[in-house]
């Protein structure tokens, strides 16, 4: 061996090949055309008018002005009124809380019975509730239009808690059911032992354990309830429709001249609640869904 | 205590017979272990004792009560799994004393009570932490004072000790003893460890198949056990076995196998036909008796306290156990003797104890 040669001892040296160089090539480019459109987006929202209107897309801009934000807040019109976008973020808060926080407890009940407890046809009403999922459901809104008028659940807030609900409950059923059969089953037969019944065992053992899923059960169901446009414009009724409903109101019932600052200020405001959550949650997500590692 | 009588019991999964027709009457103050393979049913029957299993026939009584159709809380049991199933986000203590508290009891009660089991198991430094932050042995014993605490007449022990390792299983495995003799309550206890069942058990049943091969003590169903799977199960190193026939020779009975031929007691003269022989490795001898053959060493392997010699008779390999102070190297000639007493012969096709 000569006096040079490198010896291998210790970690082996990591070497930055062209494969690498492309992976990070492709996730840079893959950043950039997402970031790209948020970028015009924030800059446009605040820019006076007649900044926009010399054009320059890109430009920093020069006179910097929230004015667009609080325009879209507090006076733009949604149709005939003109009280600004806050009206519809209220009544996603009032629409999204209840509907969130029922979906969940049925789910997580309903996912708590299937996996532990024999109820009877417990496979096939299973069944049927995945079946659910799959059923796309535009086919759903006439009948379910006539069930929620008929149950005086049409046109108001009930109506379209009821409606969130139903439609979140296979999916948070499902949800639910998986992560507790990933629990061990002695814990719970231990509980039987010690003398626990359906809703002790529940609430002692099963609900102090269900953190992780019930993290990523908040979030999927929340941003969705956020995002949702169809539900709310059919079953919430004129006094309740939501953010994204008077978004979309407010950009297409533009007269004269269209104020592209407050229209992106407005979609902006209405995605934030989805992003804050994202990002603050974003952790979690991610352990929920590996979850199933739990060990006592 | 109090006595476990399992009557006539069918079990089954769908329409897979897990149990059938099964009878077991444990004594009050007992120790029986139910040993067997992974799949004999041995876990199902104990679920169905506890009350996590329905039996589709037969009953089960507890005391003098007949418990077929009562809940696992109001049967008078308390059990320990596998998988220690403490509750995670309890500490030691509320662990201990979470049947207590849900049965209403007084809060002084619960906590005198946790405090006497904890003390007999020495886990009183340990009562305010959470099961995460406890070693695997301390979380068994914690699991075994949950039961302590529920004050009952039966205990129902899982494959306890199955998830520790070899040193803590020991350890487990006395205290487990000690419990017993202290407490004086029936206690069934699952296991598919031998030395489990030969250490802790006052009667062992022996299953395999969905029925109990064997219900004996310890020593009967070392020294005299029923059929040629029970034999080949208890043991270690395992019983040798040799399928031939048996003869009647000049000077008595005789094991027949190829150039191989055993003297064997005057009891099996008019058995006849094929036979399979056993003998545990301890019971063969080195010496140079009558009847001793000769025998070729193959291979040693030393298991510190003794030695465990693969030799060949007549060319059929027998393994023996030899003290460690005795040398052998392979290729060695020794004489071997197989006492009469210690020899089984099991009927070829059926397995039973001849």
């Amino acid at each position: 061996m000569s006096a040079g040669a490198i010896v291998p001892e210790g970690p082996r040296p990591r070497h930055f090949g062209w494969a690498r160089l492309g992976i990070y090539a492709f996730l840079i480019v893959a950043a950039l055309f997402f970031l790209f459109p948020l970028y015009v987006m924030v800059l446009t929202s605040l820019k006076p008018m007649a900044e926009i209107r010399m054009g320059g897309l890109l430009a920093w801009p020069s006179d910097p002005t929230v004015e667009p934000w609080i325009k879209a807040w507090t006076s733009a019109c949604t149709g005939l009124r003109c009280e600004g976008l806050r009206v519809g973020f209220w009544n996603s808060v009032i629409i999204t809380i209840p509907s969130a926080v029922l979906a969940i407890l049925l789910g997580m009940i309903n996912g708590y019975a299937l996996s532990f407890w024999r109820v009877p046809w417990a496979n096939w009403m299973f069944a049927i509730l995945m079946f659910g999922t799959f059923i796309p459901y535009q086919v759903l809104f006439y009948p379910l239009v006539r069930i929620a008028s008929t149950l005086g659940l049409f046109g108001n807030l009930g109506g379209i808690v009821f409606v969130q609900v139903v439609f979140a409950l296979p999916v948070m059923t499902l949800l639910f059911r998986n992560y507790y059969a990933s629990l061990p089953e002695e814990l719970f037969k231990a509980a039987r032992v010690d003398g626990a019944g359906f809703w002790r065992t529940w609430f002692s053992i099963m609900l102090p354990l269900s953190g992780p899923m019930l993290v990523v059960a908040c979030i999927l169901k929340v941003t969705n309830t956020w995002n949702d446009y169809i539900l709310g414009l059919i079953f919430a009724g004129r006094d309740n429709l939501p953010m994204t409903v008077q978004l979309n109101n407010m950009v297409n019932s533009t007269l004269g001249e269209r104020e592209y600052n407050m229209e992106m200020a407005a979609t902006l405001l209405t995605a934030l609640v989805p992003l804050v959550i994202y990002f603050v949650s974003g952790r979690w997500f991610v352990r929920g869904i590996a979850a199933g590692a739990v060990k006592g | 205590m109090s006595q476990v009588s399992v009557r006539k019991v069918d079990i089954a999964f769908g329409s897979v017979p897990v149990l059938e027709q099964l009878d077991l009457e444990v004594a009050p103050g007992e120790f029986l272990v139910l040993l067997g393979p992974s799949g004999c049913g041995k876990s199902t029957l104990l679920n169905a004792i506890a009350g996590l299993l329905d039996v589709s026939r037969g009953q089960v009584w507890i005391g003098d009560r007949n418990v077929t159709w009562a809940e696992p809380k109001d049967r008078g049991i308390a059990m320990v799994f596998q998988s220690y199933a403490l509750y995670p986000q309890m500490t030691v203590a509320q662990n201990m004393g979470f049947g207590l508290k849900i049965a209403g009891r007084p809060r002084e009660e619960v906590d005198r009570r946790v405090r006497e089991a904890a003390a007999m198991l020495q886990l009183t430094t340990l009562l305010g932490r959470k099961p995460a932050a406890l070693s695997g042995g301390q979380r068994q014993r914690v699991a075994i004072g949950r039961a302590l605490v529920r004050d009952v007449g039966v205990f129902l022990f899982d494959e306890p000790l199955s998830n520790l390792d070899a040193q803590l299983r020991n350890e487990l495995r006395v205290e487990i003893k000690r419990l017993h003799q202290q407490l004086g309550t029936t206690m069934i206890y699952v296991t598919h460890d031998q030395i489990e069942a030969l250490t802790l058990a006052d009667r062992i049943a022996v299953m395999k198949d969905r029925t109990i091969q064997q219900l004996a003590t310890p020593e009967e169903i070392y020294l005299r056990p029923a059929n040629r799977f029970v034999a080949g199960f208890v043991g270690s190193p395992a019983m040798n076995f040799h399928a031939g026939a048996i003869e009647a020779g000049k000077s008595g009975p005789a094991f027949r196998r190829g150039e191989l031929s055993l003297p064997l007691p005057d009891r099996f003269r008019d058995a006849g036909g094929a036979v399979e022989l056993g003998i545990r490795p301890e019971h063969i001898v080195i010496g140079t008796g009558a009847d001793a053959l000769p025998a070729a060493v193959e291979m040693v392997e030393p298991m510190g306290a003794e030695t465990l010699v693969w030799a060949r008779v007549a060319d059929e390999p027998f393994s023996l156990r030899v003290e460690h102070t005795v040398k052998l190297r392979p290729g060695d000639r020794i004489d071997l003797s197989f006492p009469g007493e210690n020899v089984h012969v099991f009927r070829a096709g059926t397995g039973k104890r001849l």
